[in-house]
């Protein structure tokens, strides 16, 4: 065998990491709702496009960079208070079906409403970084995108604080481990249902402005929601640290996976293999990496 | 001064599983509420916590009062801020979380972070043994430990009432023994009001100062408890002792009379 072309693949892993930091941020929101609430949020790929069309849109009507964010992470806190007033809560002990069917039913909405409030074309958000790719070593990246990276850090940081640290932190985890318990300690969970939904909020609110401005802002972006499921799958449905991790892995799997076989193959690969993991974890750890086991002492 | 009233309790709109119930416990003593499965002894104790409301069920007539403030048309959280808390049967601890974020949580109606801390330490004082462990996860505790947890993750919010259900439930006898203990201590020292619901009379018996015997959703028998570990019928059918006070075989005991009902 010739040398194996270690930069090559070290551009790959770069990459793959930045991009596996933006899937952690938009896994976190999915894992916040699943974990405190239960309910598994189809929806999650739907919020980010939402936020990112939001942003746009005041970026687009001549406002800064940093207004657009703010606004987009408002809007997004206000629609996630919403919809688990208006969606949700009436669904509480209705079943798993009922509540997954009323998700899959929302993300079909979201796309539908914000073409009908946005319209079809491609909007642009741009970061005020410049776009001189930035030199680190062996590979150079576009600066968007190291942002992206540099702020899903700073967020992931603040939320793993949040939950492992913070009294809040502690009362969401209790909710998520027990809610009749939780209740019985007088914390109110329908408040803590609320405020996941609203931590999913501004997660995906980050998420879609730093996904826009990398790749443009259309309909297409509530696509990265299928690369969630593969991450809280690996990592653990219940599991921040799985987010994380499992956010990494998936980035960089796609990456290498796209770098070696899609010559071969043609193309493609990218959008499959993060599939094929999640199918081998399902098969020979369902609860994934992180995920919580059901404690059972003998 | 914690007093239900004639409660109704109506599961569904349809099912009736409290008919009537009237008890108090009186500050800082050890009320027992004493019956058989299915008595009602845990709806009774969910209707003056209010988790109720979480289960379908509704308190349909009469009320619960504490020192005079109606309490069943409040949400369980709103209960706890008003000074009562309820202890599962069966050591609910939050499995996944460490001992010590298990206390944090049960501190959750109080703002306080200087308070929270000395209540930690309060704990830990009454419970060495959560000391050792506060960094282990309360899933992997052994039995007592679990059953301390929660009794102490309760006491965190401050009760004025605490309301155990069966904490001497699958636990060994001198670990029940320590725990009846500190409950004791807990109503002696802190003059806290404790409403016990237990199966095993005897036990519940010597520590409290009043009893309340329920069955099929009603209270059919009630005393000092004094006067009820003397009553013939509670000795015979929930202390297993016949007339003499002699222990008794209960292979003796003619089948059909192995259980009284107070009502048919």
């Amino acid at each position: 065998m010739g040398g194996f072309d270690w930069g090559f693949t070290f551009v790959l892993v770069v990459n793959g990491v930045m991009v596996g930091l933006m899937y952690a941020l938009i896994a976190l929101g999915f894992v916040l709702i699943c974990k405190a609430t239960d309910v598994i949020n189809f929806a999650q790929g739907e919020f980010v496009m939402f936020a990112a069309f939001i942003a746009a849109g005041v970026a687009g009507a001549g406002l800064n960079f940093w207004v657009a964010a703010l606004v987009s992470i408002i809007g997004m806190v206000a629609l996630g208070f919403g919809l688990e007033r208006v969606v949700l809560r009436p669904l509480i002990g209705r079943g798993i079906i009922a509540v997954v069917m009323a998700t899959i039913g929302l993300a079909a909405v979201l796309r539908g409403v914000a073409v009908l409030i946005f319209g079809p074309d491609t909007r642009a958000i741009t970061m005020p970084v410049g776009d001189m790719p930035i030199n680190l070593g062996i590979v150079s990246v576009p600066p968007a995108q190291l942002a992206g990276a540099v702020v899903s850090i700073i967020f992931l940081a603040v939320f793993s604080w949040f939950f492992l640290k913070s009294r809040v932190g502690v009362a969401m985890r209790a909710v998520a481990d027990s809610q009749q318990v939780a209740m019985a300690m007088g914390i109110n969970v329908r408040r803590y249902f609320a405020l996941a939904w609203a931590m999913a909020g501004v997660v995906s609110a980050i998420g879609g402005v730093v996904w826009g401005a990398m790749l443009g802002v259309d309909n297409q972006i509530a696509l990265v929601g299928l690369k969630v499921f593969p991450v809280v799958i690996l990592g653990g449905l219940d599991s921040i640290v799985g987010a994380i991790v499992g956010g990494l892995i998936i980035g960089v799997v796609e990456n290498l996976a796209a770098g070696y076989f899609d010559p071969v193959v043609g193309g493609g690969t990218k959008d499959f293999a993060p599939y094929l993991v999640m199918l081998i974890v399902l098969m020979i750890r369902p609860e994934g990496m992180f995920g919580r086991r059901r404690i059972e002492r003998v | 001064m914690l007093a239900l009233n004639n409660i109704e309790v109506v599961y569904d709109g349809v099912i009736l599983v409290l008919r009537g119930v009237s008890l108090t416990a009186e500050e800082g003593r050890i009320t027992t509420l004493l019956g058989a499965n299915g008595a009602g002894k845990t709806t009774t104790l969910k209707a003056i916590s209010g988790l109720l409301h979480a289960e379908r069920g509704e308190v349909t007539k009469g009320s619960v009062e504490l020192d005079g403030v109606r309490l069943d048309r409040l949400q369980p959280h709103e209960v706890v801020k008003r000074g009562i808390v309820q202890v599962f049967e069966g050591r609910r601890t939050f499995e996944n979380l460490t001992v010590e974020e298990n206390l944090v949580a049960g501190a959750h109606t109080r703002h306080d972070l200087g308070e929270i801390r000395a209540g930690i330490e309060r704990t830990y004082a009454t419970f060495p043994v959560l000391k050792e462990r506060r960094q282990h996860i309360a899933g992997y505790l052994s039995g007592g430990e679990q059953q301390m947890l929660v009794i102490g993750r309760a006491l965190m919010s401050n009760p004025k009432v605490i309301l155990l259900d069966e904490p001497s439930l699958g636990l060994a006898p001198m670990i029940v023994e320590e725990i009846f203990g500190v409950v004791r201590r807990l109503k002696e020292e802190q003059k806290l009001t404790v409403l016990l619901v237990e199966q095993n009379a005897a036990l519940a018996l010597a520590i409290a100062d009043h009893g309340y015997v329920m069955e099929n959703g009603r209270i059919v028998l009630e005393g000092p408890a004094e006067a009820l570990r003397q009553n013939s019928d509670i000795k015979e059918f929930y202390l297993g002792l016949n007339e003499s006070g002699t222990r008794k075989s209960y292979r003796d005991t003619k089948h059909y009379r192995r259980r009284k009902r107070w009502l048919s």
